[in-house]
């Protein structure tokens, strides 16, 4: 019986992409592997090409990466080791019911409340000071509009965030006690002992629970449709500029697509963000490997 | 106790069928901008005659790949088929009711109407070669607005919609440029610009970014209040988005047996020159007549008693002479025998 359960998902996983490369065919055929580098998407042209949402989806998920994961770390460390008895759960219960928020609210919100903020405060702030670096600065260039790539990123570490904390506060709760009252009888620090004995102990569940918040943001739809400016067109890197992302593309394209090439296209499309997936899980997949090979090697 | 439930239920189910003896069940999906009125007619209609229509918005695109796999009784689109589509899939269609795109800016000072602008400046700011406000074009076509020396915020819809259809069909009308480099569709690769999701999207956008000029449906520009621009139409008028407007470029167009006609660029002196209706698509040859009857039965009923409807929610129905014209397409609709499946009644 249960392994029925488990061959039915995967029997579900290779019907998704069966059936997804069966509607993408026409334009796999028409454009062949020309869709992955081409940043050209034009409907009435009906010539399309994916490297503006490729672009855009992995931009916004790296800059939420980036904000989530540290302030995810701080949260579970300052919940696990820092934070009073009494503040723990209530905190703690905060932080996962941030996790039940729909996305659509974080997407109005995003554009109502925390665009204008972010455009009058935030951007010109970094512009004056990152912008100024020599080539870190170019992320951070043009007009704050509030709208766009970066915007789409902080939005969606937002979203993240609770899904990384708190399962980076649950494996650091299962660090046996032992281990780490050894470290502090030693002379340890806190931060000595999170980042030697803690971190090492709980790294496939840290990895793990950062792979499951970028899984998150490379799937999430609305929020980013709100935010990210919807331009299917490349004028340079900085993250201020609006971009596009593939599943944003396809919620905001999908129930007017009446030629089939152009529908064809969308699902393509669709079937590289599920490849983009099965590369992020296989590379996390590696990379744990490779940190459990090196376990008992002296660094 | 089971028994008793059975009973009350097939009482229940009795008294149902007893009451509307014929009560018959149109579905219907397509297009979202109609929505809104075809829900208020389907239920007044409802209230009149006891028959239902199930209308889902599902959008234009899906509307019509579902009329042609004929799992609807009508699809709606705001985009009319071409004939040879309407040939190749033996489909007929008609337009209900005619609605404009109307240009909306935020620039502090600039009041609703103030505003003259004209296609082919339209076609310049959205190809991005007209960048201030006070560019001279737009200075020299408005001698008595304040224009300010700020850059112009495109804004334009994100997701594909019949709106931006009309839209860029009017730009591909007056601009030669537009046509080569853009073109016209629900969806079109903007050369620059923020992309709002929806009516609403765009809305957000340029009312809260000072500087900024977009397109939205008439009814959303006239519900939220929105500064809107007077447009220079086929005439040389200027004129001003209202239901006269529209209702004249729909009496001046020249509506074919097909009914293939966007409502852009008209000629009548008042015409508002970015308007355009939304159609129903039929099978020709119908699989079950009853059903075709009925929702052409429906939509008679709607031309009929509709109108005020359609006005209080800011759609403007069709001229007399294109209802006319619209009740002997319906002519064309058959059984598999080739009888004409609705009598006019």
């Amino acid at each position: 019986m249960t392994r029925f359960f488990a061959l039915a998902t995967l029997l579900l996983l290779v019907g998704i992409l069966v059936s997804l490369v069966d509607g993408a065919m026409p334009a796999l055929e028409k454009f062949g592997s020309a869709f992955l580098w081409t940043g050209d998407w034009n409907p009435p042209a009906e010539r399309f090409g994916a490297l503006i949402p490729i672009y855009g989806t992995l931009a916004t998920s790296l800059v939420a990466l980036v904000i989530a994961v540290p302030v995810s770390f701080g949260i579970a460390l300052f919940l696990t080791e820092l934070a009073p008895p009494w503040l723990r759960r209530p905190l703690g219960i905060a932080i996962e019911l941030l996790a039940g928020i729909p996305s659509i609210v974080y997407g109005m919100w995003g554009l109502l409340v925390f665009a204008p903020i972010f455009a009058e405060y935030v951007q010109p702030a970094l512009a004056s000071s990152l912008g100024q670096v020599p080539v870190l600065g170019a992320l951070f260039q043009g007009a704050p509009m509030g709208i766009g790539i970066l915007s789409a990123g902080v939005i969606l570490a937002v979203m993240t965030i609770p899904f990384i904390a708190s399962v980076m506060r649950d494996v650091f709760e299962v660090t046996p006690a032992m281990l780490k009252e050894s470290a502090y009888g030693l002379g340890a620090t806190t931060w000595e002992v999170v980042w030697n004995i803690v971190l090492p102990y709980t790294k496939v569940g840290v990895v793990g629970g950062i792979m499951l918040g970028l899984g998150r943001a490379l799937g999430e739809t609305m929020a980013v449709t709100f935010l990210i400016g919807n331009m299917n067109f490349f004028n340079g890197f900085s993250l201020f500029l609006p971009g596009n992302s593939i599943a944003s593309a396809l919620a905001n394209e999908f129930a007017e697509a009446e030629s089939p090439i152009y529908t064809a296209s969308l699902i393509e499309l669709g079937l590289i963000l599920f490849f983009i997936t099965l590369v992020v899980l296989t590379l996390s997949k590696l990379l744990l490997l490779k940190l459990s090979g090196r376990e008992g090697l002296k660094t | 106790m089971q028994r008793k439930f059975l009973m009350s239920l097939a009482a229940g189910t009795a008294v149902l069928f007893s009451t509307a003896p014929q009560a018959a069940e149109i579905t219907g999906a397509g297009a979202t901008f109609p929505a809104p009125i075809y829900a208020k007619w389907a239920d007044s209609y409802q209230k009149a005659t006891g028959n239902k229509i199930n209308y889902q918005s599902i959008g234009s695109g899906g509307g019509i790949k579902q009329i042609v796999a004929k799992t609807v009784d009508f699809g709606a689109s705001d985009m009319p088929l071409k004939p040879e589509q309407l040939e190749k899939d033996g489909l007929m269609q008609f337009p209900t009711v005619i609605g404009g795109v109307v240009p909306v800016l935020n620039v502090p000072g600039i009041k609703p109407g103030e505003l003259k602008l004209t296609g082919p400046l339209l076609a310049d700011i959205f190809l991005g070669k007209i960048v201030k406000w006070n560019d001279k074009a737009i200075a020299e076509l408005n001698p008595k607005v304040q224009l300010p020396d700020s850059p112009i915020g495109v804004v334009r819809r994100a997701d594909g919609s019949g709106t931006s259809f009309i839209f860029t069909n009017y730009l591909s009308k007056v601009s030669e440029e537009w046509k080569s480099k853009v073109g016209e569709g629900t969806a079109v690769q903007w050369p620059v610009g923020l992309g709002g999701k929806g009516n609403e999207g765009v809305a957000a956008f340029v009312q809260r970014l000072p500087g900024s000029l977009g397109y939205v449906e008439y009814a959303y520009a006239k519900q939220n209040k929105m500064t809107f621009a007077l447009m220079q139409n086929a005439a040389g008028n200027f004129v001003s988005p209202d239901d006269l407007t529209f209702k004249a470029a729909a009496s001046g167009a020249d509506w074919k047996g097909d009914f293939y006609e966007i409502l852009t660029n008209q000629k009548g002196k008042d015409a508002w020159p970015i308007s355009g209706a939304t159609f129903i698509l039929m099978q020709k040859t119908q699989n079950k007549p009853e059903q075709g009857a009925e929702a052409i039965k429906f939509f008679a009923w709607a031309y009929k008693n509709g109108g005020k409807e359609a006005l209080d929610l800011d759609y403007v129905p069709m001229p007399d002479a294109v209802v006319k014209l619209v009740g002997t397409a319906w002519g064309n609709v058959k059984d598999a025998s080739g009888k004409a499946v609705w009598s006019g009644k």
